[in-house]
C-alpha cells in the first residue's frame, strides 16, 4: 500500500489533472465560437452530434444545438487530417516547436492550488499536486519557457510570414515578462507576514489564505490591472495577437502547420488562457475563498473541499470568458505600439507601483 | 527560402571587426495575390528592413478579364452583365453609370420614375459597399465583430436587390433607356425599413470603433495622403474626399436628378486613414437621407424612355400581339440599340470613386471602343508611394482604408 500512495496516487492525480485542464482547453474553444457566434449576430456551432446521445428525445437536440460534441469532432479533425511537413524546413526543430509549446503550459498546473480542505481537527489542507513554497517563481519560469515554442516555430519553418511572427511574439513576451513579474511583487510583500521560520512567502496557497477577508485586487488594483495586460500578452490574445496577426501575417508562426502539429499549438493557447486564469484568480480575486467579507456558505470537510474546488473553477470560468469578450470587442495593437505599451507604460506603472508599495510596507513596519 | 543560410558568430565577428557598418539586410516580402489583406488579387512587393517598410511595388493585373475588348464584340445592352463585373461590390451603381453613359451618347432622356428608381440603386448600391468597407476595414484592424455587423446588414440589402433585379450579387438591372422592371409592390417601405435598421447599426459600430483607443493609434496619421499628393494621382470617391478636396459629381455635375434631393458631402482634413474611415460612415447616413427622400418623392410615370423605340426594347405583351412591336423586338435584340455616331465620356460617383466610360460608336448597335476608367485602379496607384516608412502591419489598415475592388481595378 505505501507504494501505491508513494507513486501511483500522484500519477493519478496528475492524469485527472491534465484530462480536466485539457478538456476545459477543449470546451474554451467551444465557448469562443460560441460566445462569438452571441456576440456578432450568429448561432455559432449547433450540429455536431454524437449518434446516440443526440437521439435522446429532449437532452439530445439540446446539448446539440448548445455545440456540446465540438470539440470532440474537433479534436478529431486534427488526429485524422493528413500531416504534412514542408519541405523547406527544419525537421527537428519544426517537429519539437509544438511540443515545447504545450509543455509548459500542462507542467505549471502542477503547482496551481485549486481547492482546500479542512479536516475535522480544522487543519487546512491544500488541493494541489504540489505544495512547493516558491509556487509563483516556478510558474513565472516555466510558463515563460512557452515562448521557445512559438520561437521556434518561426525559425523552423523557414519561411517568411513565421518567421516575422516568432520574432514579434520572442520581442513582446520577454516585454511583458518583465511588467508580469514585477506587478506580482506588491502582492506577495503584502501576503507573506514576516516571520522567523517562515519559508511560505512565494507560496500559491499562502496568498489565497490571506485573501479570506478581502480580495488582493481590491487593494492591489495596479498590479492586478498590470498582470491582467501582460497575461493578455502573454498568451498571445487579441489585442496582443502579434504573433498570429492573421491579416498581415496570415498565420503567424503557425503557417506552415497542419493537422496535429497545428492542434497542439492550439491547445496550448487555451491552455495557456486557462493556466493564466488560474492564477490570475489565484492572486488578485481570492481563489476559492467566496466573496469578500463573507465567509464561506458552505461547511468544512469535504463538502467543503467539493464546493471550494467548484468555485473556483467557476471564477476560472468567467476569466475565460472574460478573455473571449475582450478578443471578440478590441481591434488589435500595432507592434511598435504593443512595445511602447510593455516598455513605456506598463514597466514604469509597475516600478512606480513596487516602490510605492515599499515605502508603503516599511511605513507600516516602523509604526 | 528553399536554401537555409548558415550564419556563424564568426562571420558577425569578422563583419564587425572589418569595421563595416552593422545595418540589417532588407527582406524582400511578397504579399499577395492570394492573401487575407489584399481582399481579391493584389500582389504587392515589398523590401522589408526589419517591420518597415522600406518599398512597395503594387502587381496588378491577375483579375484582368479584357472587359474593354469584350465590349466591342457585343450590342449595348449584352455589355450590362459585364459591369456588374467591375465593382462587384456595388453592381448596381456600376449598371446605372453605363446605362447613363450610353443613353449620353444617344442623347436620350429617360422619365423621372426612371431617373427615382436609378438614384434609389446607386444610394442602396453605396450603402451596400460603404458597409462593407468600413466592415472589412474594421476587420484588417482586428476588429471583427464589426464586420459581422455591418456584413448583416449588407445581406438585408442584398434581398432587398434580389426583390428588385432577380439576383442578389450580380444584378444587371438597367438597360439602355431605362431599367428592366418597374419596383416590385411594396418594396419601398422595404427599403424604409432598412434604412430605419442600418442607423442604429452604424451608432454601434460608432461605439466600437470611432472613439476606441486601439483603433485611432493604428489609424490616426497613418497612410497620410496630402490633398496634392491625392489629385496628382487621380484618386476620387471618399479617398479623395478625405484629404480635404471637394469634389462629389453627384453635386458636381448632377445625373439622374441627384441635384432634386439635399445631402451634405463630407470632407475630411488630415488625409489619414482614420478620416477615410470616418468618411465612409457619414457617406452611408447621407445615403440614407438621399434614399429617404426618394421615396417620400417618388414620382409616377413610366421606367423607361417611351420614345425611344430604337433602343428600348418593347414589353413583351406587346411583342407577341403586334407586328411592329416584334419587329422592334426583333432588331433590338439582334442589331442591337440603334445608337448615332460620336464619341462620348460620363463619369458616375460610384461608392469607390468615379466610374467612367468612354464610348467611341460609329453607328450601330455595337460600340467601336469602350474605355473604362475604374476608381480603384487609380487609387491603387499611390500604393509605391504610401507605404514606405510604414510598418508591415500597417498595410493592412492602409489598404482596408483605401477600399478598393480588384474587379475594377483590372477590368
Amino acid at each position: 500500500m505505501d507504494w501505491f500512495t508513494a507513486y501511483m496516487l500522484p500519477v493519478i492525480y496528475a492524469v485527472t489533472m491534465i484530462v480536466v485542464v485539457m478538456s476545459i482547453a477543449g470546451y474554451s474553444v467551444l465557448a469562443e465560437r460560441k460566445v462569438s457566434g452571441w456576440i456578432q449576430h450568429r448561432t455559432g456551432p449547433n450540429r455536431t452530434a454524437l449518434p446516440i446521445i443526440g437521439a435522446i428525445p429532449v437532452l439530445g437536440p439540446f446539448l446539440t444545438r448548445l455545440g456540446l460534441f465540438q470539440p470532440l469532432a474537433d479534436g478529431l479533425k486534427f488526429l485524422f487530417k493528413e500531416d504534412i511537413t514542408p519541405g523547406h524546413v527544419r525537421r527537428g526543430y519544426f517537429i519539437a516547436a509544438p511540443i515545447i509549446a504545450i509543455v509548459p503550459a500542462l507542467t505549471t498546473m502542477v503547482v496551481l492550488p485549486f481547492g482546500q480542505y479542512t479536516d475535522a481537527e480544522g487543519v487546512v489542507h491544500p488541493l494541489v499536486l504540489a505544495n512547493i513554497d516558491i509556487g509563483i517563481l516556478f510558474i513565472l519560469a516555466v510558463s515563460s519557457l512557452g515562448v521557445y515554442g512559438i520561437v521556434l516555430a518561426g525559425w523552423s519553418a523557414n519561411s517568411k510570414y513565421p518567421f516575422l511572427g516568432g520574432i514579434r511574439s520572442s520581442a513582446q513576451m520577454v516585454s511583458y515578462e518583465l511588467a508580469m513579474g514585477l506587478s506580482i511583487l506588491p502582492v506577495f510583500m503584502w501576503a507573506a507576514v514576516p516571520e522567523p521560520g517562515n519559508l511560505n512567502g512565494l507560496s500559491l496557497f499562502g496568498v489565497v489564505q490571506v485573501q479570506q477577508g478581502f480580495w488582493l485586487a481590491m487593494w492591489q488594483p495596479v498590479s492586478a490591472l498590470i498582470f491582467l495586460v501582460a497575461v493578455f500578452a502573454e498568451t498571445n490574445r487579441l489585442p496582443f495577437d502579434m504573433a498570429e496577426s492573421e491579416t498581415d501575417l496570415v498565420g503567424g508562426f503557425h503557417t506552415e502547420y497542419g493537422s496535429f502539429k497545428f492542434g497542439l499549438f492550439f491547445v496550448a493557447e487555451y491552455a495557456h488562457i486557462v493556466i493564466g486564469s488560474a492564477v490570475f484568480v489565484v492572486l488578485f480575486l481570492g481563489g476559492w475563498n467566496f466573496l469578500p467579507f463573507i465567509p464561506a456558505p458552505w461547511p468544512d470537510g469535504m463538502v467543503g473541499a467539493v464546493m471550494s474546488v467548484l468555485w473556483f473553477l467557476l471564477k476560472i470560468f468567467f476569466f475565460i470568458f472574460f478573455f473571449i469578450w475582450v478578443r471578440w470587442t478590441l481591434p488589435r495593437f500595432r507592434y511598435d505600439q504593443v512595445m511602447t505599451l510593455g516598455w513605456k507604460v506598463l514597466l514604469p506603472l509597475a516600478v512606480a507601483n513596487l516602490i510605492f508599495n515599499t515605502l508603503l510596507i516599511a511605513l507600516r513596519d516602523t509604526l | 527560402m528553399s536554401q537555409i543560410k548558415e550564419i556563424t558568430i564568426g562571420d558577425v565577428a569578422k563583419r564587425s571587426a572589418d569595421g563595416e557598418e552593422f545595418s540589417g539586410e532588407t527582406m524582400a516580402l511578397n504579399i499577395g495575390p492570394s492573401h487575407p489583406t489584399t481582399h481579391g488579387v493584389l500582389r504587392l512587393m515589398m523590401e522589408l528592413d526589419g517591420d518597415v517598410i522600406k518599398s512597395a511595388r503594387p502587381v496588378v493585373g491577375y483579375l484582368h478579364r479584357g472587359d474593354e475588348k469584350i465590349a466591342e464584340n457585343m450590342t449595348y445592352n449584352q455589355f450590362v452583365p459585364y459591369t456588374d463585373r467591375l465593382d462587384y461590390l456595388a453592381p448596381l451603381a456600376n449598371n446605372v453609370a453605363y446605362a447613363i453613359a450610353v443613353e449620353k451618347l444617344a442623347q436620350l432622356e429617360v422619365p423621372e420614375r426612371c431617373q427615382a428608381i436609378r438614384v434609389l440603386c446607386c444610394e442602396l448600391a453605396r450603402i451596400s459597399s460603404h458597409l462593407l468597407g468600413v466592415g472589412v476595414y474594421g476587420m484588417d484592424a482586428g476588429a471583427w465583430t464589426v464586420f459581422m455587423y455591418t456584413f448583416t446588414q449588407r445581406e438585408k440589402l442584398y434581398t432587398l436587390f434580389e426583390e428588385l433585379t432577380g439576383a442578389r450579387f450580380t444584378t444587371s438591372y438597367t438597360r439602355i433607356g431605362g431599367v428592366a422592371r418597374d419596383i416590385p409592390d411594396g418594396w419601398l417601405g422595404r427599403v424604409s425599413d432598412f434604412c430605419d435598421q442600418v442607423l442604429p447599426v452604424l451608432d454601434e459600430v460608432d461605439k466600437l470603433l470611432t472613439r476606441n483607443r486601439i483603433f485611432m493609434d493604428r489609424t490616426e496619421g497613418v497612410g497620410t495622403i496630402s490633398k496634392e499628393k491625392a489629385l496628382a494621382y487621380g484618386m476620387t470617391g471618399p479617398n479623395l474626399r478625405a484629404s480635404g478636396v471637394d469634389l462629389d459629381l453627384r453635386k458636381d455635375r448632377p445625373y439622374s436628378g441627384y441635384e432634386r434631393y439635399d445631402f451634405d458631402v463630407p470632407i475630411g482634413t488630415r488625409g489619414d486613414c482614420y478620416d477615410r474611415y470616418l468618411i465612409r460612415g457619414e457617406e452611408i447616413r447621407q445615403s440614407v437621407r438621399i434614399v429617404r427622400q426618394v421615396i417620400d418623392q417618388f414620382p409616377d410615370g413610366a421606367y423607361y424612355a417611351e420614345d425611344a423605340k430604337k433602343i428600348f426594347a418593347p414589353q413583351k405583351a406587346k411583342i407577341l400581339t403586334s407586328m411592329e412591336e416584334l419587329i422592334q423586338n426583333f432588331m433590338i435584340v439582334t442589331e442591337g440599340p440603334r445608337m448615332p455616331e460620336g464619341e462620348v465620356y460620363f463619369e458616375a460617383e460610384n461608392p469607390k470613386g468615379a466610374l467612367g466610360f468612354f464610348i467611341v460608336s460609329k453607328g450601330g448597335g455595337v460600340p467601336y471602343r469602350l474605355k473604362i476608367r475604374g476608381p480603384s485602379f487609380c487609387n491603387l496607384s499611390i500604393l509605391d508611394d504610401l507605404l514606405p516608412g510604414h510598418y508591415l502591419t500597417d498595410v493592412t489598415v492602409i489598404l482596408g482604408s483605401l477600399d478598393f475592388v480588384m474587379g475594377e481595378c483590372d477590368r
